[in-house]
């Protein structure tokens, strides 16, 4: 598989029905680092992550990876990115491991399953139906399950929403190792990681209001 | 690719036996929709025999779309379209083996107690096999336009209403050729036009609903 170098925006502007969320954003990753978007609620985190998985379409800009326009690829998407949102895409009535393994399937990655879970810390869950996991549970079954993809790009929304300390940690390790192979993340998080601050870049979507001279231009 | 689909078509199988079991629930309504209308119009023999395969056909319209909503209404709450819509197997896809999921549970159940009800309405002997086959024939279509139907109301919270004024009419054309169908196989007319537009209203909607839908589903994940 050939290996990432860079994946950047440019100018990118997205509207959700008659309002522009962000204009004019642009941002650059390298391979191992980790990008974090704050800013406060409503400015566009979850939409930012959305526009980059290719489930909104962008008004304007760009997105490059290595410097080639990915924008509204699936095919490329599919293959590189692993978009974890406030949902956790997991059914209620089968078993963690069922979960998991539906998933992985499709990805095409069965192996990666035990690790993953065991990463996660649920191994003693897995026969467990979902339905029956306390939140923070749930949320770690989701992260075993995004753990399972192959992707160099990975799109984290709040993934620590629920999350107790010893889960945190766990994610930060899975972060770690996922960067230390050369591997990107994106993540809308006020939490610290507690992760190397070289590594870390942060966007704050503040940065980028839409003004009001822009949505005047729309009309 | 292939493996794909029958994993996203047998995941929606299971789920539908899971957490109380839509199909018995739309086999119950379809025998009790029918069972009403012996009630209603009295132990008249002749008057059941004859309308016997319309009432069934109609009964099979309202189960077929009573279950609909199920289609995508939980794995857009749960977030699972957003990662269908990310996953390696195009959306067209996708939403086809949910469909093909749909008419395995809904469907063929219905099928199957067909023969059921037609000893209850009285139905003509020779009207049975024709029956199935032209249910065989005509139900798939059911489920294919309902599943556009199903994703363009996927959002909406209750959708249920919209979704039967958006879909209902769009079934006309499988009831009328479904009952003319069955009745020329009875009369033994030879050539059966009826049955054969029936099978190419399926087609057609087999070659429609793909774009249609996913075109819908991403409209709702916007």
């Amino acid at each position: 598989m050939k290996i990432l170098e860079t994946f950047c925006a440019t100018n990118l502007s997205v509207n959700r029905g008659d309002r522009l969320v962000f204009q004019g954003l642009g941002f650059e990753l390298r391979g191992g680092e980790i990008l974090k978007l704050v800013g406060p609620n409503g400015s566009g985190k979850s939409t930012l992550l959305k526009t980059l998985a290719g489930l909104i379409d962008a008004t304007d800009g760009d997105i490059l990876s290595d410097e080639n326009s990915v924008l509204g690829d699936a095919e490329w998407a599919a293959r590189n990115l692993c978009y974890l949102g406030h949902k956790n895409a997991l059914k209620r009535e089968f078993t963690v491991l069922e979960n998991i393994e539906f998933w992985a399937g499709v990805w095409g990655n069965q192996d990666k399953i035990t690790l993953s879970i065991e990463q996660m810390g649920i191994g003693y869950l897995a026969d467990t139906p979902v339905r029956y996991l306390s939140s923070g549970q749930t949320r770690r079954t989701a992260l075993a399950r995004s753990l399972c993809h192959n992707a160099k790009i990975w799109l984290y929304d709040e993934p620590t929403v629920g999350l107790d300390d010893q889960g945190l940690g766990l994610l930060a390790d899975a972060m770690k190792k996922h960067m230390a192979s050369g591997g990107m993340i994106i993540c809308a998080t006020h939490v610290d990681l507690g992760l190397d601050k070289d590594t870390i870049k942060t966007l704050n979507l503040a940065d980028f209001p839409a003004s009001a001279s822009a949505l005047v231009d729309q009309w | 690719m292939n493996n794909l689909f029958w994993k996203i078509t047998v995941r929606d199988i299971k789920l539908s036996w899971h957490g109380g079991s839509t199909s018995s629930m739309v086999v119950a309504f379809f025998i009790i929709v029918v069972s009403l209308f012996p009630l209603g119009i009295g132990p008249e023999q002749n008057m059941l025999a004859r309308i016997a395969v319309g009432v069934i056909w109609v009964a099979a319209l309202l189960a077929c779309l009573l279950s609909l909503d199920r289609i995508f209404q939980a794995d857009y709450e749960d977030g699972s379209l957003d990662q269908y819509a990310l996953s390696p197997l195009p959306l067209e896809l996708t939403v086809l083996a949910k469909a093909l999921a749909h008419w395995v549970t809904t469907s063929v159940p219905l099928i199957l107690i067909t023969p059921l009800l037609g000893i209850l309405m009285n139905m003509d002997d020779a009207a049975f096999m024709p029956l199935i086959y032209a249910m065989l024939a005509g139900t798939p279509a059911l489920s294919l336009i309902g599943t556009i139907g199903a994703s363009l109301t996927v959002s909406l919270r209750r959708g249920g209403v919209l979704l039967s004024l958006l879909i209902l009419p769009l079934y006309v054309p499988v009831l009328i050729f479904g009952v003319m169908a069955v009745d020329a196989m009875v009369m033994k007319i030879g050539s059966n036009a009826p049955l054969l537009f029936l099978g190419a209203f399926t087609l057609f909607s087999l070659a429609i609903t793909p774009w249609a839908s996913a075109a819908a589903v991403r409209l709702a994940l916007d």
